[in-house]
């Protein structure tokens, strides 16, 4: 059964006030487009979770959709801050809590697999146990040394980009895979965005590339350079220059609200986003392709 | 020969790999030290990336850890999960890079806040990979400038364990891998000794050792004797300089 909507009819219908959003990707296939519609749309009080919170969420906090974030790194990756949340920490405005890498994965990692908790080795530096008591100590009912715990994470809605789906969710993707999977499966609700609409069986040819099933999918969206200024291996480079510009941009309360406003509420859709970056853009971000061998599964 | 503090650190850091090294790579500098010592003494060396990237080679010099070069020949590509499980806690991480603000007298880094974790008045990134890095590869390195207010006696936050308080607390926590085993900065080297306590160890040509003790915020002791680095070879610095970082981001004299 199709499950294709447009995107703003999936961010209408599945992500509310107040909701714990994971919007996945680890520097790869960040739904940019879909961070930019729930600021249009207006959404308030939203935890936002990821392992970096990247520009998505530097954006959101700014335009006032969130009252929390969950990271376990708050950086604009490769340049320096990010500098929106690290102010909003800063200055009080916003609650925050905090994990290293490893203990938010694991977070995703039990809410997928149905666990309470998952446990992790102890790492020496206790600071972070000490300040999130989420973090707790657990026997070894084996009895070695004692562990790490940190429950599940099991977020409202998680936004996922692919580089190809079918009409039913069924999700190929490849490259950088961070927490995409884990984040799919552990969420109550699954916005799925991709690059491509295949059919079915684009999908059947190859199972092994499967990492997101349509039985966890709520929404299907369309929605080709979803990522910008982050990227799609294959599709199209991250654009390194605009995380150094939003290093510029995001140092003024002001310049961010004309950015907001020229690129987020002035815009209907991605469509006219990729549009106005223009074609000098486009080029710069053009990828030459580089095309893995086929596999044979053999035809029984 | 002609080169900068921060090709100097680079070069002293990419001496301390060796060939065949399972190498968990930062960006910045550390990327550069791992590419340089891949093309010069250390052809074998396998860098992994927190992304999930195993053995990549980098065809252009990568802004962020998730750069698209890093996946493209590389040798695998797994989950989150799965590099900080079957990789990282399980053992298959000879050496790992680690920055931040502050180093302390034990090895421990914050990289989390300055003035206070709760009501911070500089919220720095906190820990993203290094905290399981610092406890589980078996070798750690930190290349960082020497300055004083980056060398505190003790960090107000431990984000990431050296040798703690020194002595047996890194067995008595269970750790896995051996820790911070030395410092690179652009006056010289540090390592601990066998009580954990960093020292210095080495002067790269010209440099003192009040140069050194000035820019550490605890009382630095010396090992006997100081040897100092050797000078930057031509090639390892043309190779920075042309193949590895032709813009002169990372290594542009003065940086």
């Amino acid at each position: 059964m199709s499950k294709l909507v447009p995107l703003s009819q999936a961010i209408a219908d599945h992500i509310h006030d107040g909701d714990v959003v994971y919007a996945a990707g680890f520097t790869h296939l960040i739904p940019f487009a879909a961070g930019h519609e729930i600021i249009r749309q207006g959404r308030r009080d939203l935890v936002l979770a990821r392992a970096t919170p990247d520009l998505i969420y530097d954006q959101m906090v700014a335009a006032g959709c969130a009252r929390k974030v969950i990271f376990s790194y708050m950086g604009n990756p490769g340049v320096g801050s990010l500098r929106i949340v690290r102010r909003a920490i800063e200055g009080g405005t916003l609650q925050w809590e905090e994990y290293s890498h490893f203990g938010m994965i694991t977070r995703l990692q039990a809410g997928a697999a149905g666990l309470p908790f998952l446990p992790m080795n102890q790492t020496g530096a206790t600071d972070l146990e000490r300040a999130n008591p989420n973090i707790r100590r657990v026997e070894d009912p084996y009895g070695g040394k004692d562990l790490l715990a940190v429950p599940a994470l099991q977020p409202d809605v998680a936004i996922v980009h692919v580089q190809r789906a079918d009409a039913n969710g069924n999700a190929h993707l490849w490259g950088i895979l961070g927490e995409q999977k884990e984040a799919a499966f552990a969420a109550r609700r699954v916005i799925l965005t991709a690059e491509e609409i295949v059919d079915e069986a684009v999908i059947r040819s190859d199972p092994n590339r499967t990492v997101i099933p349509s039985m966890i999918v709520t929404a299907v969206c369309h929605v080709p350079y979803c990522c910008h200024p982050s990227y799609a291996q294959g599709y199209y480079d991250r654009d390194n220059e605009f995380y150094v510009k939003w290093d510029k941009v995001s140092e003024s309360i002001a310049a961010v609200e004309e950015w907001l406003k020229e690129w987020v509420y002035g815009l209907r859709d991605r469509n006219d986003y990729w549009e106005k970056l223009g074609e000098a853009t486009h080029r710069r971000l053009q990828v030459t392709p580089r095309l893995s061998l086929p596999v044979n599964y053999g035809q029984y | 020969m002609d080169y900068s503090p921060a090709e100097l650190m680079i070069i002293n850091a990419a001496h301390l790999l060796r060939d065949g090294d399972v190498v968990f790579v930062g960006v910045g500098q550390p990327n550069l030290a791992c590419n340089l010592a891949k093309r010069t003494h250390a052809p074998n060396l396998v860098m992994i990336y927190e992304a999930g990237v195993i053995g990549a080679e980098p065809a252009r010099l990568p802004l962020s850890i998730g750069d698209p070069t890093l996946v493209s020949g590389a040798l695998s590509v797994v989950s989150m999960y799965d590099i900080f499980t079957n990789y990282l806690q399980r053992g298959n991480v000879d050496v790992g890079f680690m920055g931040g603000a502050q180093i302390d007298k034990y090895g421990n880094i914050n990289a989390t806040a300055i003035g206070g974790y709760a009501q911070p008045k500089v919220r720095l990134p906190g820990s993203g990979g290094s905290q399981e890095i610092a406890a589980w590869a078996n070798r750690c390195y930190i290349m960082t400038p020497h300055q004083k207010r980056r060398f505190p006696e003790k960090v107000e936050f431990m984000t990431s364990a050296g040798a703690i308080s020194g002595g047996r607390d890194r067995q008595l926590a269970g750790l896995r891998g051996g820790g911070i085993l030395a410092v690179v900065t652009d006056l010289g080297i540090l390592e601990p000794d066998q009580t954990g306590e960093l020292v210095l160890t080495a002067l790269h040509p010209g440099r003192t050792v009040d140069e050194a003790k000035q820019q550490t915020g605890w009382p630095l002791r010396t090992a006997e004797p100081v040897r100092t680095t050797p000078e930057p070879s031509h090639s390892e610095v043309r190779i920075l300089r042309e193949e590895l970082d032709p813009a002169g981001l990372y290594v542009k004299p003065g940086a």
